[in-house]
């Protein structure tokens, strides 16, 4: 059941964030959310990187704050409409009430993969307030499609009018997110919308997101550059290109996305997003992109790779959120090797 | 009478309740007279029945009428935050005091090494628990404060899925604003934060809490970590479990502690410290408001 029309939802601005330590200044925001909007990419994700109320010592302070960073975008957007994410745990209905109130109109509730109903007060609430509501289930790879169909449906019937197969860590390969789009797409309700979110760490990112089209789903997540956690997000002017060899809409102009690439975004970046052996790590392993950094930094810091201490956190089967954990490990690994710290 | 156990009841017969009820019945000071559910069905009740405790299952206005004839003196409620306003309100009417496992929060804020002793001190018949988050690492952050003056306080706690009830579930923005606030009243840090974590992992991970400190001035690395010392001393009396794996780390003005909490294993498993760290910290507070109410008649103004 290939889908002929899909929405790309732009991640520049928010998975970007990461890689650029949150501190993406108001004025590149500005720039890059209205190359985006006049290229026509419909929906554009406006949050910290770990979403509204991420600003912490464990995630890192971003250079402004969500409140500035909306307000800058928001009422610049000719056609475009601004998404923000949250994940409960981390931020709260409080968030969302603020996000709403400065002109948010799509809402994503993130939850682990198998703990939708902490997502329950947060969905509800946009729900009521007529939000387009979309419940989040992230590192979709650690769950069986059955566990993902049975926590999908709660928020569903929480008010979610979409739902995400999230590939946090990059992990998965075509068969696997047609094998769990299907699922999801057979399970949820006609009216549903089904989503695909996916990480570059396998260089999957464009492969996964039209199976994912192939499979149902209607709304595929996407980076300019590739700015993103991990080795990027799906390369939205790459993803735009494959769609419209495909005969899949998307209403996004081929030439001024790849523009918005090349002349904004690319010189934005700190390092290169690509594919290097730690990045690889996590879409090998099945880490949490976000990880990359932080594993980055301990290296420097405690002279423990990067690599090993991505393959330890994937043994222990860490989640998102989890940053805390990196140094921990980092420590841990090197206390063991009689360093002293 | 001075060497007589203090009698308690207990609200709520779940799995918090119910380990509530072991180690009340370890103590030498607290004992465990009442358990009050609202269920005929449960097992809770069936279980604290079998150990010799008094049941019933029509709720707290049910245990009313026999608050004076059984002594009670101190009841510790394991319900929700919902109930527990109306619970408190009729215990505290016939001088029972409340010790608060909910979220609710109508009472002060108690971490038992930080500021028990200055709770007592208040008057009021009510002391809530905050969460388990803010257990396990509260103490932390008022080592540090203890030192030097602490900008902002963060902690992250991480516990197993299968230690996560639908209480926590539902409402996990009260965890999230209970614990930063009380970071900042009980901690003493001018602006808290709190994250939690659900990890489904198999087998289930021992509860994980991380504090981040970060000082107003440059950190006194010596005295920092000799305070967080003495301060996980303090918390080991009550839950031996508690553990730092790494840290006092200093980076700059940042002060990062990486703890594991394991339960004793009561009734709920050891993995779920989160769990044990709110019912020790309850049952440590329980104890040393029975010792004042046996040795010192004034120490708490209004108690019967």
């Amino acid at each position: 059941m290939i889908q002929r029309k899909i929405l790309v939802h732009d991640m520049t601005l928010r998975d970007g964030m990461h890689p650029k330590r949150h501190r993406i200044s108001l004025d590149q925001m500005r720039q890059v959310a209205e190359g985006l909007d006049a290229a026509g990419v419909p929906l554009i994700e406006v949050s910290h990187g770990d979403g509204l109320g991420g600003s912490s010592v464990n995630y890192g302070f971003p250079a402004h704050t969500d409140e500035e960073y909306l307000n800058a975008v928001i009422p610049l957007m000719k056609r475009a409409k601004v998404s923000a994410l949250l994940i409960p745990g981390i931020g709260t209905v409080d968030h969302l009430r603020m996000a709403r109130d400065l002109g948010v109109q799509t809402i994503r509730v993130a939850t682990h993969c198998t703990e939708a109903d902490v997502s329950e007060q947060h969905i509800a609430l946009a729900r009521s307030f007529g939000m387009d509501t979309v419940g989040f289930l992230m590192m979709a790879h650690m769950a069986p499609p059955a566990k993902l169909v049975e926590q999908i449906k709660r928020m569903e019937s929480y008010g979610a009018n979409c739902v995400y197969v999230t590939d946090s860590a990059g992990y998965m390969l075509p068969a696997d997110v047609k094998q769990r789009i299907s699922a999801v797409r057979e399970a949820v309700k006609p009216e549903t919308e089904v989503g695909f979110h996916g990480h570059h760490n396998l260089a999957m990112g464009v492969a996964n997101s039209i199976a994912a089209v192939e499979a149902g789903a209607t709304r595929i997540d996407a980076a300019a550059a590739g700015l993103g956690a991990g080795a990027g997000n799906t390369p939205m002017e790459i993803l735009i290109a494959v769609c419209a060899r495909m005969d899949i809409e998307t209403g996004v102009d081929l030439f001024k996305i790849s523009d918005v690439a090349e002349d904004i975004v690319v010189p934005m970046m700190d390092q290169p997003i690509r594919v290097d052996r730690d990045s690889l790590t996590l879409g090998f392993a099945g880490v949490y992109s976000t990880f990359l950094l932080f594993a980055k930094r301990a290296e420097a810091k405690y002279g423990v790779q990067a690599r090993e201490i991505l393959l330890e956190l994937g043994r222990q089967g860490l989640v998102g959120g989890q940053e805390d954990m990196i140094e921990d490990t980092a420590l841990t690994i090197a206390r063991q090797r009689g360093a002293s710290l | 009478m001075r060497d007589a156990k203090i009698r308690a009841a207990i609200i709520g017969p779940g799995n918090i309740g119910t380990d509530l009820l072991y180690k009340l019945m370890r103590s030498n000071v607290v004992q465990p007279v009442w358990m009050v559910g609202a269920d005929p069905g449960s097992v809770g009740l069936d279980r604290a029945r079998q150990l010799g405790i008094k049941t019933t299952d029509q709720g707290v206005s049910d245990l009313l009428p026999h608050v004076k004839e059984d002594r009670i003196q101190l009841a510790f409620d394991a319900t929700s935050a919902s109930a527990h306003k109306a619970t408190s309100d009729l215990l505290t009417a016939v001088g029972v005091f409340v010790i608060d496992l909910t979220p609710a929060a109508i009472g002060p804020f108690c971490i038992p090494p930080v500021n028990l002793n200055a709770c007592l001190g208040t008057g009021f018949l009510n002391l809530n628990m905050v969460t388990c988050g803010g257990q396990a690492t509260i103490p932390i952050i008022a080592a540090v404060s203890s030192v030097q003056p602490v900008e902002f306080g963060e902690i992250v706690a991480t516990v197993a899925s299968k230690s996560a009830g639908p209480g926590t579930r539902k409402n996990i923005d009260e965890f999230t604003r209970t614990t930063a606030s009380a970071i900042e009243r009980v901690g003493g840090a001018r602006q808290g934060k709190a994250i939690i974590i659900i990890n489904p992992a198999e087998p289930p991970l021992i509860m994980r809490d991380t504090v981040h400190c970060l000082t107003q001035a440059e950190p006194d690395r010596d005295r920092i970590s000799a305070a967080i010392s003495a301060m996980v001393l303090e918390v080991q009396r009550y839950v031996p479990g508690y553990r730092v794996i790494n840290g006092p780390v200093f980076d700059g003005k940042r002060v990062s502690v990486y703890l594991q909490v394991e339960g004793l294993g009561d009734f709920l498993p050891k993995y779920s410290g989160n769990l044990d760290i709110m019912t020790a910290a309850a049952v440590r507070t329980g104890e040393v408001i029975a010792a004042e109410l046996r040795t010192s008649k004034t120490a708490i103004a209004g108690a019967a």
